[in-house]
């Protein structure tokens, strides 16, 4: 009846009755969760909550749930990376010597590797994707405002999923790819890897639809005139980005579906036995990790190039350039992945092919670099918070490319393979680039979305904790794994390593020192909302000045419409231009608008689908078939009965917004 | 006076810290190699790393020069808003990288020919023959065979220093990979595959062994050693284990692969000898086939009729 749940070998309550960091956290959880519940009741919050927020098919509040769900699960990462860090640094002589289990520890770069990629870095570029988008396009929503509520829904089902682990069963030790044959069922018997396997599933199924919307959003829906060479770069790097997604998730789909058949149907992909071939899988899920780093480095690179011409108040040094850049390394991350395993013994032919295909990544990364240093050169740079993050980000992501450069020559990284060396390169390029550059981006567009700018000093402490936390924190690691320290190691022989973990351990104390800054921050602007009841006042369109693009001609918060009309646009940078050529805001005359409907199917769907993931790992089959069949036909029924007509905002209600508006510049004394 | 105290201790902790950092900065094993390979490597690695600094130093500087330089507060500096296209810094932009690259590419081709861990290394004379070593990787022990000489140990490695020791890897279920940081090359042994390896040791002295791909619950534990000895010493030890009474048969093999962490070193005289071809071809339980038989079955039902061998032609398999 209730599958493996009633299983007494599957270790239910395993973790909970034996691992008190793991009772501590579930029931610390709880708690949370128990709170942000009774604040909802209390406040008589629900009605707000069900219908802005959960049934919305606004990209603007999507895009900020995805930003939301992947600074929880940044923590919920971090909290996984410092107990490592904690724990290597005290694991010297037996598998005693740290505070966590071999079994536990393994489960924790596990579920760090998964959630940071898939959970963390994934939702926060999608936060971008659907905020920013839609604005700098000049466009009212994304193409399939309903596909992008159900994507979110679908997310957050596998984020769940995954967290369930952490209270019932156990989570996989697989490492974040999850190599066979130690993920199938001879390796791992209990729930882990089926965790790992179905809320991976779903996140993917996910970000393709995602990847969908976008596509069309900006191949469609670009404002008149704007031409795909007058588009900015963010959404030039977000195209990119999503064919990419397009192209490799369907890979991963794939592959855990076959690693999925091997533990459920009794197949024989990648098992050792029955002509399975675990290499095969190898190659499988690096020929869609490899493509997914770049996914997630690309928008970062966007960010990068919409922040740096903002803040030196100056056009971005060679657009072209960039364009030409990003399509290449569209093409060529297609073409490198092997370089995860030059170990395997592919040969001279292969190795050498693989080696050089990597190296000539290396050229349009470089170009961009140096794009920005040449925006940067001449112009009139201002240190605000962005603008520090992307300097933090390209002085430290050369230094990850300089590494990376050197692991790509198949002779030296016979040696680094699978040592602290690679994990020092990756977090180098992932931190560096990929975190600093969102959280770049994340202080750029706040004041767009909330009206107000984050706390500045705040942001400083938290920038140089995460700048020399990092450093302090990965470096060691460099120096590791040169002298001869393995990766995923949970004990080790060797006294002379202590040392340089306990510095790693310290730099992650300091990085925890900026989260907890930008934790604050964060509250600061809770606390603002609070006291105006949710209700933001309008703010000024352009809180940083000498901005360049299309969002930025609207107020802050957007209105629910984003634009009253939509913008005609000439030059590459839409709105600095309008600026230069004295554009007059239009006040008067504006008529209804179209908008669509909101929908509660996307969330059902999405919970429904967490419990065909839940029936899946628990092996509770009429759970499954029941929900299964009941999320196809939510779908269904919405589509045939759903309100999809959508309705109109009133040309008075536009007026009156846009007023409000037209006040807040007067106030501001700001020409209209 | 308890400040002093402090100020006592606070001096002590940096105190050891720093020593223990000197300590450790002895022990960079990849840069202090003792093999043919791992010195061509540590060449490589050198090499690429001042090639990389040659144009990451420079653009880290600018990064800052350029930031200070065109700083708001600086009015007097030029300003050009509109300035965005410049032909001749554009093909500054992606010529240095590509000089850089076309280097570092034809380096790379270099090395990786030269040290293709399945060919003999450059230096071996022909009519020198090298030492094999079949290593298996278990749950969670390495199982070293010496085939020519009829012994395996677990966990230990002996090999006369200046001869050239050829590997050849596999695993018994979950793969791992084999690496000893002083002399050179990672190669994964990996169940079903039969990986070659040739490494070359320089000079005597015990080096240590890593596990390098995570396999597991008992992973940390495998770590093993390499002694590398004159001819003399490896003959006596080749002896000494000779005398050990544990014999491996494939029933001994199969107790073996039973998980187990953290194992001590252990020595069997006599050997199967196609044990480790039947590790490789998956056929070590007695009346199960061996993968190469299967295969051949379906070739001979095939259009092409014909298998590719893991093993190389004349290796002492079997
Ligand atoms: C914020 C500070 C971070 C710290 C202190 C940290 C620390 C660590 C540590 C200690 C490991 C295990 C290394 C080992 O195998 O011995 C690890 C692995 C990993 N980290 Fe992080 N990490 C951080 C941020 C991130 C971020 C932001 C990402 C990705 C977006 C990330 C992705 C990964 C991945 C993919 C692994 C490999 C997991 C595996 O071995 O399967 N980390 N990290
Ligand atoms: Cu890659």
């Amino acid at each position: 009846m209730f599958g493996r749940l009633t299983d007494p070998t599957a270790g239910v309550l395993f973790a909970l009755q034996n691992e008190p960091i793991v009772l501590f956290t579930v029931l610390i959880l709880l708690g949370v969760t128990a709170l942000v519940l009774a604040v909802l009741t209390f406040f008589g919050l629900w009605k707000t909550f069900w219908c802005n927020w959960i049934t919305t098919v606004d990209h603007k509040r999507i895009g900020i749930m995805y930003v939301i769900l992947a600074l929880i699960m940044l923590i919920r990462g971090f909290a996984d990376a410092i107990m490592m860090r904690v724990h290597q640094a005290m694991a010297l002589g037996s598998e005693h010597a740290g505070y966590l289990s071999p079994d536990h520890y393994n489960q924790i770069f596990t579920a760090h590797g998964t959630i940071m990629i898939f959970f963390m870095a994934t939702p926060f570029l999608f936060g971008f994707f659907n905020y920013v988008i839609p604005l700098q396009l000049g466009a009212r929503d994304v193409a399939f405002p309903f596909l992008n509520n159900l994507g979110f829904w679908i997310t957050c089902a596998g984020a769940l999923l995954i967290n369930i682990s952490l209270g019932l069963g156990n989570f996989a030790r697989v490492g974040w790819l999850a190599y066979p044959p130690l993920s199938e069922l001879t390796g791992s018997p209990d729930t882990g890897v089926d965790y790992y396997l179905w809320s991976l599933q779903l996140s993917g199924i996910a970000t393709t639809m995602g990847a969908i919307n976008f596509i069309a959003t900006i191949i469609k829906m670009r404002a008149p005139g704007m031409s795909m060479m007058k588009m900015p770069i963010f959404c030039w790097t977000a195209l990119v980005t999503n064919i990419l997604i397009l192209a490799i998730y369907p890979v991963l789909a794939a592959t855990f579906l076959l690693l999925a058949s091997d533990r459920y149907l009794g197949m024989h992909f990648f098992t050792n036995d029955g002509s399975g071939n675990p290499m095969v899988y190898v190659n499988y899920i690096w020929m869609f990790g490899h493509p997914e780093v770049y996914v997630l480095i690309l928008p970062a690179f966007g960010i990068l190039s919409e922040v740096i011409p903002t803040f030196s108040s100056k056009r971005l040094f060679g657009y072209t350039s960039m364009v030409w850049a990003t399509i290449v390394i569209l093409i060529l991350s297609f073409l490198v992945w092997v370089h995860h395993f030059f170990t395997m013994g592919g040969g001279v032919t292969v190795n050498t092919f693989f080696s050089v295909a990597t190296m000539i990544i290396a050229v349009p990364t470089g170009v961009k670099i140096f794009n920005w240093l040449f925006t940067m050169y001449k112009g009139r740079i201002r240190f605000d918070l962005p603008m520090l993050w992307c300097l933090g980000m390209m002085f430290t992501f050369v230094g990850g490319g300089l590494a990376g450069v050197m692991l790509s020559l198949p002779a030296a990284d016979w040696q680094f393979h699978n040592s602290l060396f690679l994990v020092a390169h990756f977090h180098h390029t992932i931190i560096g680039g990929v975190v600093f550059g969102y959280l770049a981006g994340f202080v750029y567009w706040f004041p767009k979305a909330f009206g107000l700018k984050l706390n500045r000093v705040l942001g400083l402490i938290s920038f140089f904790g995460w700048f020399f936390g990092f450093y302090l924190s990965f470096f060691p690691l460099y120096i590791l794994g040169l002298m001869g320290a393995s990766r995923r190691l949970q004990y080790y022989m060797e006294p002379s390593w202590q040392p340089l973990f306990i510095v790693a351990m310290i730099g992650a104390f300091v990085i925890a020192i900026g989260i907890l800054c930008m934790a604050l921050q964060v509250l600061i602007v809770i606390w603002y909302g609070v006291k105006y009841k949710g209700n933001l006042p309008v703010q000024k369109n352009d809180p940083w000045g000498d901005t360049r693009t299309l969002e930025w001609s609207i107020s802050s918060p957007p209105p629910a419409y984003n634009f009253a009309n939509i913008p005609q646009v000439k030059t590459r940078d839409a709105y600095w231009n309008m600026k230069e050529e004295g554009y007059v805001r239009q006040t008067k005359n504006f008529t209804k608008i179209h908008m669509p409907s909101n929908t509660s199917a996307g969330f059902w769907t999405g919970m429904l689908s967490l419990v065909v993931g839940f029936g899946l790992v628990w092996h509770i089959w009429w759970l499954v078939i029941i929900s299964f069949i009941s999320a196809i036909l939510v779908i269904i029924l919405y589509s045939f009965f759903g309100d999809n007509s959508g309705y109109y905002l009133s040309a008075e209600y536009v007026q009156k917004t846009e007023d409000h508006f037209s006040a807040c510049l007067e106030s501001e004394g700001i020409r209209l | 006076m308890l400040w002093v105290g402090w100020k006592k201790k606070i001096f002590n902790i940096f105190a050891i810290v720093g020593l223990s950092f000197l300590l450790s900065a002895c022990k960079i094993l990849v840069l202090q190699p003792e093999g043919l390979v791992a010195k061509a490597q540590r060449t490589l690695i050198i090499t690429s790393f001042v090639l990389m600094l040659c144009i990451v130093i420079p653009v880290m500087i600018a990064i800052v020069v350029f930031a200070i330089k065109y700083h708001v507060s600086n009015k007097d500096r030029e300003y050009l808003p509109e300035w965005s296209e410049s032909y001749s810094i554009e093909c500054f932009t992606w010529g240095v990288p590509i000089l850089i690259i076309t280097v570092l590419a034809i380096l790379s081709g270099y090395f990786t020919y030269r040290y293709e861990p399945s060919k003999s290394l450059p230096i071996l004379r022909a009519d020198e023959k090298s030492l094999q070593i079949d290593a298996i990787a278990l749950e969670w022990k390495w199982l070293f065979i010496y085939p020519e000489y009829g012994i395996a140990t677990i966990n230990e490695i002996y090999a006369p220093t200046g001869q050239q020791v050829f590997m050849q890897l596999t695993a018994e279920s979950v793969m791992n990979a084999f690496w000893v940081p002083q002399l050179g090359t990672v190669i994964y042994a990996m169940p079903q595959m039969n990986a070659k390896l040739h490494l070359f040791s320089e000079k005597n002295g015990s080096f240590i062994g890593m596990p390098a791909h995570y396999s597991g619950e008992g992973f940390s534990g495998m770590g093993f050693k390499w002694y590398s000895v004159s001819r003399d010493a490896f003959e006596n030890w080749v002896a000494r284990v000779r005398q050990s009474s544990l014999k491996l048969d494939r029933s001994t093999y199969v107790a073996l692969t039973r998980k187990s962490k953290r194992n001590s070193v252990l020595y069997f005289s006599g050997i199967n000898k196609d044990l480790y071809y039947r590790v490789v071809n998956r056929c070590v339980l007695a009346g199960s086939k061996c993968n190469e038989d299967l295969m051949r079955l379906a070739a001979g039902k095939s259009l092409w009729g014909r298998i590719c061998s893991v093993f190389d032609d004349g290796v002492n398999s079997e």
